[in-house]
């Protein structure tokens, strides 16, 4: 109604330095807790008790049905860390990282500046590239067992280009099953990391290398000193994003392999869901899915201290 | 970059190099759609068709994997189910999320920060790892088989993210705004609906797509709560087709499509805000 009057007000509360006493006063308690309620309900109930409950249960012998009595110490964790299955499939987890930050993100980093570039149609291909980002893992994992199988598209394709000693039990040698599994991982995630890469890419002024080239700079030359270091803080989030979803791989390695063939593609939660469900060792499940938790906060505290603190405040500790 | 470079060789080189990489990214191009056309045109063969010869495109064409899966009832049912627990889950997620981040991005009070870590520290913790205790307490609750035993825990496990992504944007609304609003006699939840809500859109539907995509997406907490045929969503359907007809491949093939094809649709036509979207969620 009168403005005047409201700008007034406004001046006097800015000036008065009191600005949140308009809000955080003691009164305000009740709007605080009800608008929070919702969310820390659902939090709680779903998210918070379970994964508190998996601590308790990882104490217990357990077949998740009868009564909480068999108490055994560490014994779940000690078992875990003594098989060497569960350490194989440790092993497998560190593959995928290393193999994803070996391959899988330098060649997003590669898309990413290709298409940076004046390529006509290259809205098509970056639409493209992330189009498998949004196929959900059972119809990824689908498809690809349909390629890999033996007499597949694959082994087809590979007869058809003339070379048929090349065809291989792709899914079905333990040696290679994993190796297979990756380039399957990699075709559904690169297209993510290049749009990441790019939207970093466009924060870059081109000014910096079109200077360079006009110093004579060739092209190596800038990615190496411009480029790289400027794009870092979006590589630091590429490489943090890819090493948690490897260390929790699961829905993909399900449906493709379930895990094998012998093991050969266990991954820690693929080894977990197989304890818990299929032979009903809830204790002992419960106890590798607390070491994958800790795993998983251990690395992120890591890299979030020694890596990304200088690129991002308050993501996991603020 | 290359503007100052002149001379005919030059050009020739700068062509070359062009080139080079059109062929660069044609071939990426064939990697990721030869799978996707293959699926899709696998569908249009019948099996021996497709064991003699999957390349090029069929012949004849044969219609009835298609059309038997489009005629079969339990093939929408699980479209319908899919579609209900994401929306139910979307539902969910976008009051709790913005109510919660509208305290924690405007309000001062103790333990706020403390919560907020809480909340983030979520993002470590993806159902797939958590999904053994969260079926014990499903059980317990009675919500074994039952669409919300697939809706609560999906929208809870949502919920760090949203929080994650609504709390800055809720803090970069002026405060002159909201201070305006008090002094005209505005209520909290008059300044959320009316001026919180309108100002976040675009973080809200960025959400939206996330909890979207992800429930459509859902597959090992449907698998192991929705156990009766009756109450399987598509992702559930798809990888059970594909265990029961295991070498009948052009039918799995041609389910594998039609469960794809929603989410593809929807892609092309979001493309736009389903990137950004997407990958907003990731940086933030």
């Amino acid at each position: 109604m009168d403005n005047s009057l409201k700008e007034t007000a406004q001046i006097e509360v800015v000036r008065l330095g009191k600005r949140r006493s308009l809000r955080a006063d003691v009164t305000s308690w009740p709007v605080i807790i009800g608008f929070l309620l919702p969310a820390l309900l659902l939090y709680a109930f779903f998210v918070i008790y379970p994964i508190s409950q998996s601590i308790r249960y990882s104490f217990y012998d357990w077949n998740g049905l009868e009564p909480l009595t068999q108490w055994v110490g560490l014994e779940n964790f000690t078992n875990a860390f003594s098989d060497p299955l569960f350490l194989e499939a440790i092993r497998h987890n560190f593959i995928i990282i290393f193999l994803s930050l070996l391959l899988q993100i330098p060649f997003a980093l590669a898309m990413a500046l290709l298409l940076s570039r004046n390529l006509i149609g290259r809205g098509v291909f970056r639409v493209m590239f992330f189009a498998p980002y949004i196929l959900s893992d059972v119809v990824t994992g689908v498809v690809w067992r349909q390629i890999y199988r033996p007499g597949g598209l694959l082994d087809q394709l590979i007869a058809w280009f003339g070379i048929g000693s090349a065809t291989h039990e792709w899914l079905a040698d333990p040696k290679i099953a994993l190796y297979s599994l990756f380039f399957v991982i990699s075709w559904r995630f690169f297209g993510f990391h290049m749009v990441l890469m790019l939207a970093g890419l466009q924060l870059i002024p081109t000014d910096l290398e079109e200077a360079a080239a006009v110093d004579g700079a060739t092209f190596w030359q800038s990615l190496r000193h411009i480029t790289l270091p400027l794009l870092g803080p979006t590589i630091r989030v590429s490489v943090f994003l890819s090493i948690i979803g490897a260390l929790q791989l699961f829905d993909l390695v399900w449906v493709t392999t379930k895990g094998g063939p012998v093991n050969s593609t266990a991954t820690m939660a693929t080894y977990l869901v197989d304890w818990g469900f299929r032979r009903s060792q809830f204790g002992y499940a419960s106890a590798v899915s607390v070491i994958v938790f800790g795993l998983s906060l251990i690395v992120a505290l890591l890299y979030q201290r020694f890596v990304l603190s200088r690129d991002l405040e308050g993501t996991i500790t603020s | 970059m290359t503007s100052v470079t002149t001379g005919r060789g030059h050009r020739v080189k700068r062509r070359l190099n062009q080139a080079l990489l059109y062929l660069v990214a044609v071939f990426v191009l064939a990697i990721i759609v030869i799978p996707l056309a293959y699926a899709v045109l696998g569908g249009f063969r019948t099996s021996s068709q497709l064991a003699a010869d999957p390349v090029g495109l069929p012949d004849p064409w044969v219609f009835t994997n298609y059309i038997g899966q489009l005629t079969n009832p339990s093939f929408w049912g699980q479209v319908w189910r899919s579609f209900f627990i994401a929306l139910l889950t979307t539902l969910l997620v976008l009051p709790a999320a913005s109510l919660a981040s509208y305290v924690i991005a405007c309000y001062r009070f103790r333990g706020k920060e403390a919560i907020y870590t809480l909340f983030t520290m979520g993002l470590l913790f993806p159902i797939a790892v958590a999904v053994l205790p969260l079926f014990i307490t499903l059980r317990q609750v009675s919500l074994l088989n039952n669409p919300l035993g697939v809706v609560l825990p999906q929208a809870a496990f949502s919920l760090p993210l949203a929080i994650v992504i609504l709390r800055p944007f809720f803090q970069s609304i002026p405060r002159e705004l909201t201070e305006a609003a008090v002094l005209d006699g505005c209520g909290p939840l008059r300044i959320y609906w009316s001026i919180m809500l309108p100002l976040s859109r675009p973080a809200l539907s960025t959400i939206a797509i996330l909890t979207v995509v992800t429930s459509w997406n859902a597959f090992i907490l449907p698998l192991l709560v929705l156990t009766e045929p009756n109450q399987w969503t598509l992702p559930i359907g798809v990888n059970n087709v594909s265990a029961q007809f295991v070498t009948d491949y052009a039918v799995v093939l041609a389910y594998t499509t039609l469960a794809m094809i929603p989410a593809l649709v929807f892609y092309f036509i979001a493309q736009r805000q389903i990137v950004s979207g997407l990958t907003a969620g990731a940086v933030k």
